[in-house]
């Protein structure tokens, strides 16, 4: 269970350009923005509380141009993988014994969506450790759960901190965590807030009741947008090996490797792979309620078609005299597009384990198959091509 | 948005709830609502056998195999013979998913 998003982000992303924190190492286990020593605290903390038990970090409910700007590189690359904070008890405003204590992972924006949603509020943040990782993807590991949980409230000493007993969780932590445990193991009883942090405020207001709205996930156009750096980027780190591939067949003449031919005969190869991997990693996550047919695999290659008929009256021309070449780019493209736009469903919202591996068994065969076929017309295409010298 | 229609692996026995809530306080796709004190199945398709409400029934009303519904780590699992691994917490160049 690999979905993304406990969290949008509904608010603008400031001062982008400002990159405060763009030379810095982030080998840190803290929020490696903006902080000029491991051993200083970090920029969100904002003072201290000192208890019999320890003593609490206070920290900001403001996140700051570094936050966003965390927030934007963990979207497009690896940044992601060690963007953390401590796990542990935090207290935001100045919280009492009767103050709400609501539970986050580790993952740094994770913790900084929370708290952003709880300005003005007295309040008690529990952050597990979740190794790094988002809240929902993390419960359906088990780094978010029942153990954890349990865990990190004993471990804290929680219960001299409050005067009641319960903890708000969001709701989609519910994969990882059962409510009836927790409550056997530790007194607590866990309340499932609701899926996005924004909603927090309204359902504290409402007397810790969630509207359906509130409980449901979405996946709007903006959800699935923001996740398509990370569909290009592991494609695009193996681009290269498919660009050497098409330039080898392309230049491979019975004089050794010609640099002429290699070019001109494996450059619109090139430009059709670059946009079937437009098709299948943005535009079919951008566009996808509007896409016909629920399965991935299918969106996907419709896209790819779709696509490539747009451009082919611009990088086809050189392809015309060969019905071969033609045959292969119609085979091989689209279904590219469509394997791609299959790797989607790991990061949306909606689909489940069984229509996945269901769309795996019927498509891997076909795009072995049409793989298989592509460099057949290629492999016949080079005779025909040899022949004729 | 729903995805393939008639593949969640999700079962609900009605004759074991207790009518607790608790499936509906989890579910994220508004599967199940209340019916005679019960809860009751609203539409299957909507699943995406993320495994909360089964987590969170202390009746054993629910079961549904749940799992990493990511094309990536299921070829992965295809590959290696084990159950769908995702590789994101190990590598920066795995897949898309978990963000």
């Amino acid at each position: 269970m690999q979905k993304i998003k406990l969290f949008t982000l509904t608010k603008e992303h400031k001062g982008t350009s400002d990159f405060c924190c763009a030379n810095q190492s982030v080998t840190m286990t803290e929020s490696a923005c903006c902080t000029s020593s491991v051993k200083e605290n970090p920029q969100w903390v904002t003072g201290t509380i000192a208890t019999s038990v320890d003593t609490i970090m206070k920290i900001s409910t403001d996140l700051t141009r570094c936050d966003y700007w965390g927030m934007i590189k963990s979207r497009v690359s690896g940044f992601r993988m060690h963007y953390t904070v401590p796990p542990g008890l935090y207290a935001v405003g100045e919280p009492k014994k009767d103050s709400d204590i609501f539970v986050t992972a580790n993952y740094k924006i994770s913790f900084d969506v929370l708290r952003r949603e709880l300005k003005d509020l007295n309040a008690w943040i529990l952050v597990l450790d979740t190794k790094g990782i988002n809240v929902w993807c993390a419960a359906g590991k088990g780094t978010f759960g029942t153990d954890e949980l349990v865990n990190r409230i004993t471990k804290t000493k929680l219960v001299t901190f409050v005067n009641h007993r319960r903890i708000i969780l969001p709701q989609l932590a519910a994969v990882g965590v059962s409510a009836g445990e927790v409550k056997k193991k530790t007194s607590f009883l866990v309340y499932f807030g609701p899926v996005r942090a924004a909603d927090i405020f309204d359902y504290i207001c409402a007397g810790y009741k969630k509207t359906r709205e509130m409980s449901t996930i979405r996946f709007s156009m903006f959800d699935r947008l923001v996740l398509t750096p990370m569909e290009i980027n592991p494609i695009m780190k193996r681009f290269p090996w498919f660009a050497v591939a098409i330039l080898i067949i392309f230049g491979l003449q019975p004089a050794g490797i010609l640099f002429k031919q290699a070019w001109s005969g494996g450059l619109p190869f090139l430009l059709f792979g670059l946009v079937s991997i437009i098709a299948g990693a943005l535009l079919t996550p951008v566009l996808l309620p509007i896409v016909p047919f629920r399965s991935f695999a299918v969106k996907g290659w419709i896209v790819g078609i779709l696509s490539l008929i747009a451009v082919m009256p611009f990088l086809g021309v050189s392809l015309k005299n060969s019905i071969l070449l033609l045959a292969a780019v119609w085979l091989f493209f689209p279904a590219l597009s469509s394997y791609i736009a299959l790797q989607f469903t790991g990061s949306s919202t909606f689909t489940g384990m069984s229509g996945v591996k269901k769309e795996l068994k019927i498509g891997m065969p076909i795009y072995i198959g049409t793989a298989g076929l592509s460099l057949i017309l290629l492999i016949l295409f080079k005779v025909k091509e040899w022949g004729g010298i | 948005m729903k995805y393939l229609a008639n593949v969640t692996t999700l079962q609900y026995v009605s004759d074991k709830c207790k009518g607790c809530e608790k499936c509906i306080e989890v579910c994220p796709h508004d599967v199940f609502f209340m019916r005679d004190k019960r809860a009751a199945i609203k539409d299957k398709d909507l699943c995406m056998e993320c495994g909360a409400c089964a987590r969170n029934c202390d009746y054993g009303a629910i079961t549904v195999k749940s799992g990493v519904g990511c094309a990536s780590a299921i070829i992965n699992g295809m590959i290696t013979g084990g159950e769908p691994t995702c590789g994101c917490s190990e590598t920066s160049s795995g897949s898309g998913c978990c963000g």
